[in-house]
């Protein structure tokens, strides 16, 4: 299997070979920091072609055909079109919360991509709590939308915002917990090494058997409910709730929101895949040592970008086939059947693994 | 001066800033806002020491829980009345008093502990711990341990506290 991490060592090496070693960590930090910044945008137009495309077809449609060859230019022409707008400045608001909010959603965003364990030795962040790391920081965009919510000086942003802050605070229980009962299972809370042992003795998934199917698929629940995307995508109904949080944004700061809410949906995708689906970890099965070795040449940075898409898939498919929840069916949903469903899981985890019953 | 240095310092001036700006401001969401940015370079100082376990804590507790809490009840609660009271005289004074007794003790506990010797003797601030001394399994041993080292204690009290708040949240919010 490529490991990664020769590149960069081979990097710190050349850079300290010219310049002393903080000024190294410093080119280090800058050039990833580019590259997560990089990798963000690129994201966010594939998965807005993608959403585009995979809705068309769900609803006997082609999507966008005019602009370019199967309307590919579409997305770009859309970036501009975003990009060239003008940002709007409303009068009795506080300016200064007013333009903080995309950012602070949009920058908790971007720790969260930061920590997605890409192939082999390529993982950004990095730490022995990194779930926990990972759960920390995807609760600091909240504070972005409740302040966008009452910066606006918009009795329905309000509103709005209340409506998706207790969604989010109410969904990030399910994470934690489904998390929670993964973390059992393999006994780490650092990505790399929940990987490591993946490609060694099995995804968790197979390893994890009941709790593990049941995880996820609250995983993906609470994980589509996290990035306010349907059937709980409150924000997204203008007409009969005056969409929500970011009613009154223009420009590029709703462009803002937009990008984290893909980008919050790719990162969910990748979560799933890193913690159920073994990341970069290939597929193997016991005994056939041919196919095994086959799928140990496909690189892991196509394992884990394959099984990220495939999630990816099945939350839009969720997002185009289900009809819209109301507010309260949403944190009754999450309150009294999720909530309970997750503890019942950790623990039946829990009872497996100190039995010995997974793999 | 190493880069750890260089990076505390930056800290440490967002962090002083940051504090003045939640004290100073008219607007008490400015102010919950404010008291984030304090609240992430605190997370910021912890993570530079190498306590990444102690780090994410206070991201998540601090940053995504009691900010959120207290912006939610500003935005409950608050209608017009955002602005905070004005500053009287006998305010100023009387905080003016506060802040210097407070200093005045915690310079007192810096000298009395011979600190300063201390610092000098390490350098400040010490370079990362090591992942074994503060890994998420040792503390997990530590929390759960009953022995004369053991947290189960403290652990269990601070349980039971949450539990009675949320038992009395249900009666508060229960509909008759």
């Amino acid at each position: 299997m490529f490991d990664f991490s020769k590149i960069s060592s081979w990097l710190h090496g050349f850079l300290t070979g010219y310049i002393p070693e903080w000024a190294a960590i410093l080119t280090e930090s800058v050039l990833v920091a580019l590259a997560i910044i990089t990798l963000y945008a690129v994201f966010a137009i594939v998965l807005i072609y993608m959403e585009r495309k995979i809705c068309a077809a769900f609803q006997c449609r082609l999507g966008p055909m005019r602009v370019g060859p199967w309307g590919t230019l579409q997305v770009f022409s859309d970036v501009f079109k975003m990009l060239t707008k003008e940002i709007i400045n409303l009068r009795k608001t506080d300016m200064f919360l007013h333009n903080l909010a995309p950012f602070l959603v949009v920058s908790a965003s971007m720790v969260t991509f930061a920590c997605l364990p890409w192939n082999k030795g390529a993982h950004m962040i990095d730490f022995n709590v990194g779930v926990f790391f990972f759960l920390a920081i995807s609760s600091v965009g909240v504070v972005g939308i409740l302040l966008a919510g009452w910066s606006s000086n918009n009795k329905y942003s309000l509103i709005g915002a209340m409506r998706s802050g207790a969604q989010i605070i109410s969904y990030e229980l399910s994470i934690g917990m489904t998390m929670l009962a993964m973390i059992c299972l393999t006994g780490t809370m650092s990505f790399s090494e929940i990987c490591e042992q993946q490609a060694v003795e099995g995804w968790n998934i197979f390893r994890g058997h009941v709790p593990a199917v049941l995880a996820f698929i609250i995983y993906l629940i609470a994980g589509n409910a996290e990035c306010n995307r349907g059937p709980f995508d409150l924000p997204e109904s203008e007409s009969e709730l005056t969409a929500g949080y970011h009613t009154e944004y223009s420009g590029m700061h709703f462009g803002y929101y937009y990008l984290a809410e893909y980008l919050n949906l790719f990162i969910c995708a990748g979560m799933a895949s890193t913690i159920f689906l073994g990341g970069w970890a290939p597929l193997h099965i016991a005994g056939l040592e041919g196919f095994n070795h086959i799928m140990d040449l496909i690189p892991g940075a196509v394992w884990f970008l394959g099984k990220a898409f495939f999630v990816v898939f099945l939350l839009m498919w969720l997002r185009w086939t289900f009809p819209r929840l109301r507010i309260d069916q949403i944190l009754s949903l999450e309150w009294k059947y999720l909530v309970p469903i997750t503890m019942f899981n950790l623990v039946l985890m829990a009872l497996l693994v100190s039995l010995g019953l997974t793999f | 001066m190493n880069s750890q240095n260089i990076m505390f310092v930056i800290l440490a001036v967002f962090i002083v800033l940051s504090s003045l700006a939640t004290v100073l401001t008219k607007s008490i969401v400015r102010a919950a806002t404010y008291l984030l940015f304090v609240l992430l370079g605190t997370a910021g100082l912890y993570f530079l020491m190498g306590y990444t376990f102690l780090g994410a804590v206070q991201v998540m507790v601090y940053a995504g829980g009691i900010i959120v809490l207290y912006v939610f009840s500003i935005l409950l609660t608050s209608g017009r009345q955002e602005q905070l009271s004005r500053n009287t005289v006998g305010k100023v004074l009387a905080s003016a008093a506060l802040s210097v007794v407070g200093l005045g003790v915690f310079l007192l506990m810096l000298f009395k502990q011979n600190l300063f010797e201390q610092v000098a003797v390490l350098g400040a601030p010490s370079e990362p711990v090591g992942e074994t001394t503060n890994s998420i399994a040792s503390i997990g041993h530590v929390l759960l341990a009953s022995g004369e080292q053991g947290y189960l204690l403290p652990f269990e009290a601070v349980s039971l506290l949450l539990l009675a708040c949320i038992v009395a949240g249900l009666l508060i919010a229960r509909k008759h």
